[in-house]
């Protein structure tokens, strides 16, 4: 067991009872936003697997659409209505996409990754609203879901939707981090700084893109298919359309990449500073939305994650000083 | 002993220019063999085809009985066949202890390996002992972008062991080196390959450091190797003396050069 704990383990095993135990005190609305945020931050953490190694996707609502339209489709054309089918069946679809497409994509870097990645999500979201029997502009309404043999009814629902997303996305971040930290995962600095030398060390850069991508796509559909389910319906404009994509790099830089957690917490508080700046000044939101992404570039280019990082270090520091007094008082 | 590299007619133009004609070598296990040559004379041409980096027009190459023509750099790499750089190639922004501890991760790994943990203990000692060999253990935690030049090399030449390679070639391991460590850096980098029964290719400039380090010489010149001897031969060779060393260079070595002769040298 230790094996797979480490501090970053714990902190997001900690954060999965706070939000258990949290759920018993929040209003309805605010449970909403942080399912959302489960949800978004999800392909947050898609896009950190990416970025760390220097590649950057302005379209991943592509996978975010592919997760929620998955769930959708098979609610609708198959009537099952199992979640834990159903999200199944979104994160492969959408990781398999990922990785057909990850055999062209593995080969383009930076601002051309960036765009193909917009293009074929332009593309899904065309055929979204093209096309008659995937809902079309107006999209798909979620049924009633069910857990296994369990039916939740009325107020019970939400929140065993709430208990199912939030332990989902525990064990997604967990699996993430155990990624990050194996040698495969560690190709970060190696692919984004020195691909020849990483092909004398004996791997291919190549290939290890495709694997983050895959990766990348699998968690932006496990994403996907909570936020179908937390809102209940799909439509292509709040599932595929290129300005989600712009919300997930968003979040992104506002989380920075220092940890498997940063994306949640950047999600969150994306989530509150747009429903606060929509609800109170509804006239210039994205003014504020604008301005504080701004603001975070130029005073926390890191992101976030930055300011726990330096809280680190400063404390090491402490340490390494009270030592050495200890010492010379010895 | 055995041959480790085989490399038969082997051809390359890039347009008009021809970067390797008709070039055969044969490597036996336990050779130092050093590479000379002036700029542009195929040295590097060389090691990049036989590494897999350049596909050549034409030729054989055999690395241990085994055709490797075609294959893949990382293919070539994980046969024993390795090679370090001229201007060094290593992650920059991270410190000298991750960059072995990635180059060991994915020597020691392969497949659904690689999805261990890479930050292992027993791991970390193989690197702190490689280090030590390189004599780098004093920078173990400084970035490789902050290293001094020569430390930076003993890195890159490092990571390019960290499989223990068969045979190993080093792309100039002394150039952007000053004068007063080269023969520092050379005894390190020799007693450690040494240590590890590698066979080793080296391309070089310096003829000091060839004198002293190499048993046999490869003299390339506009593609074609003029010379392939053992050191004190290669180096009396009209050949390697016209086009590779200098006339000058000799004349003044031997001991018997006067100011009118090297001046006839020099007009000559």
């Amino acid at each position: 067991m230790t094996k797979y704990m480490d501090q970053t383990g714990w902190a997001l095993t900690l954060g999965l009872a706070v939000l258990i135990v949290v759920n018993f005190f929040i209003p309805e609305w605010f449970r909403a936003i942080l399912l959302l945020s489960l949800a978004r931050g999800s392909v947050a953490l898609g896009l950190l697997v990416l970025w760390r190694c220097g590649l950057i996707s302005f379209g991943h609502a592509l996978f975010y659409g592919f997760g929620a339209y998955t769930v959708a489709l098979i609610v609708k054309y198959l009537g099952i209505t199992d979640v834990f089918l159903t999200v199944a069946c979104g994160v492969v679809v959408a990781g398999g996409f990922a990785w057909i497409l990850g055999f062209l994509l593995r080969r383009y870097r930076g601002i051309f990754f960036a765009l193909l990645n917009l293009a074929f999500s332009m593309i899904l979201y065309g055929v979204l609203a093209k096309l008659e029997s995937l809902g079309s502009t107006d999209g798909i309404s979620l049924e009633q879901t069910t857990y296994l043999w369990y039916e939740p009814e009325g107020a019970a629902n939400k929140t065993t939707l709430f208990f199912f997303a939030a332990v989902m996305t525990w064990a997604v971040a967990m699996a993430v981090h155990h990624y990050l930290r194996s040698t495969l995962g560690y190709m970060t600095t190696a692919v984004r700084e020195n691909e020849i030398r990483l092909e004398y060390l004996g791997y291919s850069a190549e290939r290890a893109i495709h694997v983050k991508y895959t990766i990348s796509g699998l968690v932006g559909g496990f994403g996907g298919a909570i936020a179908a389910m937390t809102i209940g319906h799909v439509d292509p404009d709040s599932m595929a359309y290129w300005p989600i994509s712009g919300d997930f790099v968003f979040i992104a830089i506002l989380s920075g990449t220092g940890n498997v957690g940063a994306p949640f917490i950047g999600a969150l508080l994306y989530e509150l500073i747009r429903t606060y700046a929509f609800e109170q000044f509804p006239g210039i939101w994205q003014l504020i939305m604008g301005g504080t992404l701004l603001l975070i570039i130029m005073f926390l280019p890191n992101g976030l994650w930055s300011l726990v990082d330096r809280w680190n270090q400063r404390r090491k520091e402490r340490n390494r000083l009270e030592a050495r007094a200890q010492e010379e008082k010895a | 002993m055995s041959v480790v590299l085989n490399v038969q007619g082997l051809e390359k133009s890039f347009g008009a220019v021809v970067a390797a004609h008709n070039i055969n070598v044969t490597i036996e296990e336990g050779e130092t063999i050093g590479v000379i040559g002036a700029n542009g004379a195929g040295k590097t041409t060389f090691v990049n085809m036989v590494t897999g980096y350049l596909p050549p027009s034409e030729g054989k190459i055999e690395f241990m009985g085994r055709d490797i023509r075609g294959r893949s750099v990382r293919a070539i790499t994980r046969l024993g066949l390795c090679r370090s750089f001229q201007v060094p190639q290593v992650f920059l922004s991270e410190s000298v202890f991750d960059n072995l501890m990635i180059a060991f991760g994915i020597a020691e790994r392969d497949g659904l390996g690689l999805l261990g943990a890479l930050m292992r203990g027993d791991r970390a000692g193989r690197v702190d002992e490689h280090m030590v060999r390189y004599q780098i253990a004093d920078y173990r935690h400084v970035a490789a972008s902050a290293l001094p030049q020569g430390v930076r090399k003993l890195l890159d030449i490092a990571m390019a062991t960290v499989r223990k390679p068969k045979l190993l070639m080093l792309d100039e391991p002394t150039s952007g080196i000053s004068a007063e460590e080269k023969f520092g850096i050379m005894d390190i980098l020799m007693q450690a390959l040494k240590e590890e029964e590698t066979t080793v290719l080296f391309i070089e400039h310096d003829m000091e450091i060839v004198e002293r380090y190499v048993s046999r010489v490869l003299a390339f010149s506009q593609g074609e190797i003029i010379c392939d001897a053992p050191t004190e031969q290669a180096m009396v060779d009209p050949l390697v003396q016209e086009f590779v060393i200098g006339k000058e260079y000799h004349r003044a070595r031997s001991g018997n050069g006067d100011a009118a002769e090297a001046g006839e040298g020099e007009a000559g």
